[in-house]
């Protein structure tokens, strides 16, 4: 492509070429496999049942024989908007997830971090306990915290003093406290994951910024917010991102309690109910799984053309 | 010059900085106290009720110090419950999903990161991108593929793929080739590209290169994935929830949704449950705790 001209620039103009000379047509070949069984592992198993499951979503199906796929048209989006119930409620406590998590969990894994970040005594340990819900499943979190939760057993009301009295509440089965203590729950993991991202963040962050804020006479709450969290910005967004998924795949928890029903409606949950079990409608949770990938694609969109855009 | 005169500023600026090191946090100290006492009661409350038989938390409540402590309800748990066959299935699971998912992710990443070629990084953004879709989108069709994928019934009872291991193994390692290979690519990037044209220039082959020079310079990237891997193929829900319909099979994480309804109100034995599954997490968190560390920021931080 280039004609010869300085050596040097040459030689870093045609690396790829020259190097692609180098290769044997059975490096070439082991080359094309390496990235050929991944990519067709990719291609199978998430590219294609992406696109798949685009197509189902105008698709009325029982799943039982593949010949009984009929076309649906758009009416599966105009049911689902229209006509069934737990929609809208679970397109709220989304929300509500999303800005729980954006308003407190988040902060609170930040305040955190922060904290922990000075030469505290005792940092470590207390970095191993928030730690801990990080590592544990959100299957086995939500369990946890139903023993936490029951009326008259739980934790919490004993400790209140209303258990085995009239006003216990049944934290994960009221309609209308439940969807809070999940979010507790959630919390409780959520905190401690976003408190190592930024552990990493800060510690990342050039002590000289500090110096010289201080030398300038900034407060600490100043340093922190105009000098040390801007620079952070990688990982601001990648908080960000991941606070958004989490939200969207947000699933487990209410599963366990009580398949996401009676005031734990959520999106990721629909989708499950409409697809396990006896008495499928395929239609339905495909195409509640694709309004949940659009949404997807806004964080995920973000993400890559941060993490890639520099690249090219 | 310059550093006479930064010297001087740098003194008070310093000093500044270690007295509010010294200066005893009370405030903070507190909170973190408290947010550390909170964040271990639901821990301290499930091992605690573990232990106790569920005669004397009938009789004396949960909220009590009255009564026995024994091992008795984990060993109700592991036998009746059936927790061992859920962790033999959890290690059926998890072992074979993490090593192919860190073979064929350094393969890929090798691939992408050594050499350059067309569509190396859109290749890699498409690989990213798949771990980054919620699982439900990929769920029907997925599920309708395994059920339409006859195999013989010497290797499958159910005639296909669901309700089989075989169907979780691949669609996990499938879902965290993306991750992985996004983060070893990145270490390999950072890896030196002499080393790569010496292998060359020497005649070794691609495959040689591979596996004689990068994948050992890879060690602590794959030792951080590895214990990741682990962890998030153990806590993995979703997929078992949806193939596999025999109890029998779960693993761990979706089998203790059983216990629940197994025994419904006696909060002892789904309390004895649920600390078994975190005892695999925590024979990881207190050796690895390093590696999984690492692997979270590894795959937030580069880029």
């Amino acid at each position: 492509m280039t004609t010869i001209d300085a050596p040097g620039a040459r030689v870093q103009r045609a690396r790829g070429k020259r190097r692609s000379h180098l290769l044997t047509a059975s490096d070439k070949a082991t080359l094309g496999v390496m990235a050929g069984v991944p990519t067709l592992i990719q291609f199978v198993f998430i590219w294609a049942p992406m696109v798949l499951s685009i197509l189902l979503s105008f698709a009325r199906w029982n799943g039982l024989r593949l010949s009984d796929i009929k076309s649906a048209g758009w009416t599966n989006y105009q049911f689902i908007v229209k006509d069934y119930p737990p929609f809208w409620p679970a397109v709220v406590h989304n929300i509500i997830w999303l800005l729980f998590l954006a308003c407190v969990a988040t902060p609170l894994g930040l305040l955190l971090a922060v904290l922990l970040d000075q030469k505290i005594r005792g940092s470590r340990i207390y970095q191993s306990i928030f730690f801990v819900p990080v590592m544990l499943s959100l299957p086995l979190i939500g369990i946890i915290w139903q023993l936490m939760y029951t009326r008259n057993e739980g934790f919490i009301n004993n400790i209140a003093g209303t258990a085995n009295t009239a006003a216990a509440v049944d934290w994960f089965g009221n309609s209308s406290v439940n969807l809070w203590a999940a979010l507790i729950a959630a919390t409780w993991r959520h905190a401690g994951y976003i408190m190592v991202l930024y552990l990493a963040g800060l510690k990342g962050v050039d002590p000289s910024l500090r110096e010289a804020a201080a030398v300038d006479g900034a407060s600490a709450s100043q340093t922190f917010f105009r000098v040390v969290f801007p620079a952070m910005k990688p990982i601001n967004i990648v908080v960000v991102v991941i606070t958004v998924i989490e939200a969207l795949r947000a699933f487990d928890i209410v599963y366990i309690i009580n398949r996401g029903t009676n005031g734990l409606e959520l999106i990721g949950a629909l989708v499950v109910q409409n697809l396990v079990g006896e008495g499928q409608v395929i239609g339905i949770g495909s195409a509640l799984a694709v309004m949940l990938l659009i949404v997807s694609l806004i964080p995920i969109t973000i993400y890559l053309s941060r993490v890639f855009g520099k690249e090219d | 010059m310059t550093t006479q005169i930064i010297q001087p500023k740098r003194k008070p600026a310093s000093t500044a900085s270690s007295k509010k090191i010294g200066r005893p946090h009370y405030g903070t100290h507190l909170f973190l106290l408290v947010m550390a006492v909170m964040w271990l009661i639901p821990l301290l409350w499930s091992l605690y009720t573990a232990l106790r038989p569920f005669a004397d938390t009938n009789k004396y409540g949960y909220f009590s110090i009255a009564g026995h402590y024994s091992l008795d309800n984990f060993f109700t748990a592991w036998n009746q419950a059936g927790m061992g066959k859920y962790l033999v299935n959890s290690a059926i699971i998890t072992i074979p999903t993490v090593l192919l998912t860190l073979f064929f992710a350094s393969l890929m990443a090798f691939a992408v990161s050594r050499f350059s070629w067309r569509f190396n990084v859109t290749l890699l953004i498409m690989f990213t991108a798949g771990n980054l879709l919620p699982p439900q989108v990929l769920a029907a069709p997925l599920y309708a593929m395994y059920k339409f994928t006859p195999l013989p019934l010497s290797v499958s009872d159910s005639g296909n793929l669901l309700n089989t291991y075989y169907s979780v193994i691949l669609t996990n390692t499938a879902f965290q080739i993306g991750f992985c290979t996004f983060v070893l690519s990145n270490y390999m990037k950072a890896l030196p590209k002499e080393l790569s044209e010496a292998a060359l220039v020497d005649g070794a082959s691609v495959w040689r290169q591979y596996a004689n020079i990068i994948m050992p310079l890879c060690r602590p990237a794959l030792a951080a994935m590895g214990t990741l891997e682990v962890i998030f193929i153990y806590n993995d829900f979703f997929w078992p929830l949806l193939f596999i319909q025999s109890g029998d099979r779960l693993p761990v994480t979706t089998g203790i949704k059983n216990l629940q309804g197994d025994f419904l109100s006696n909060y002892n034995l789904i309390a004895a449950g649920a600390t078994i599954t975190i005892i695999p997490t925590l024979v990881v968190y207190l050796l690895l705790q390093r590696h999984f560390v690492a692997g979270l920021t590894l795959g937030a931080t580069k880029g």
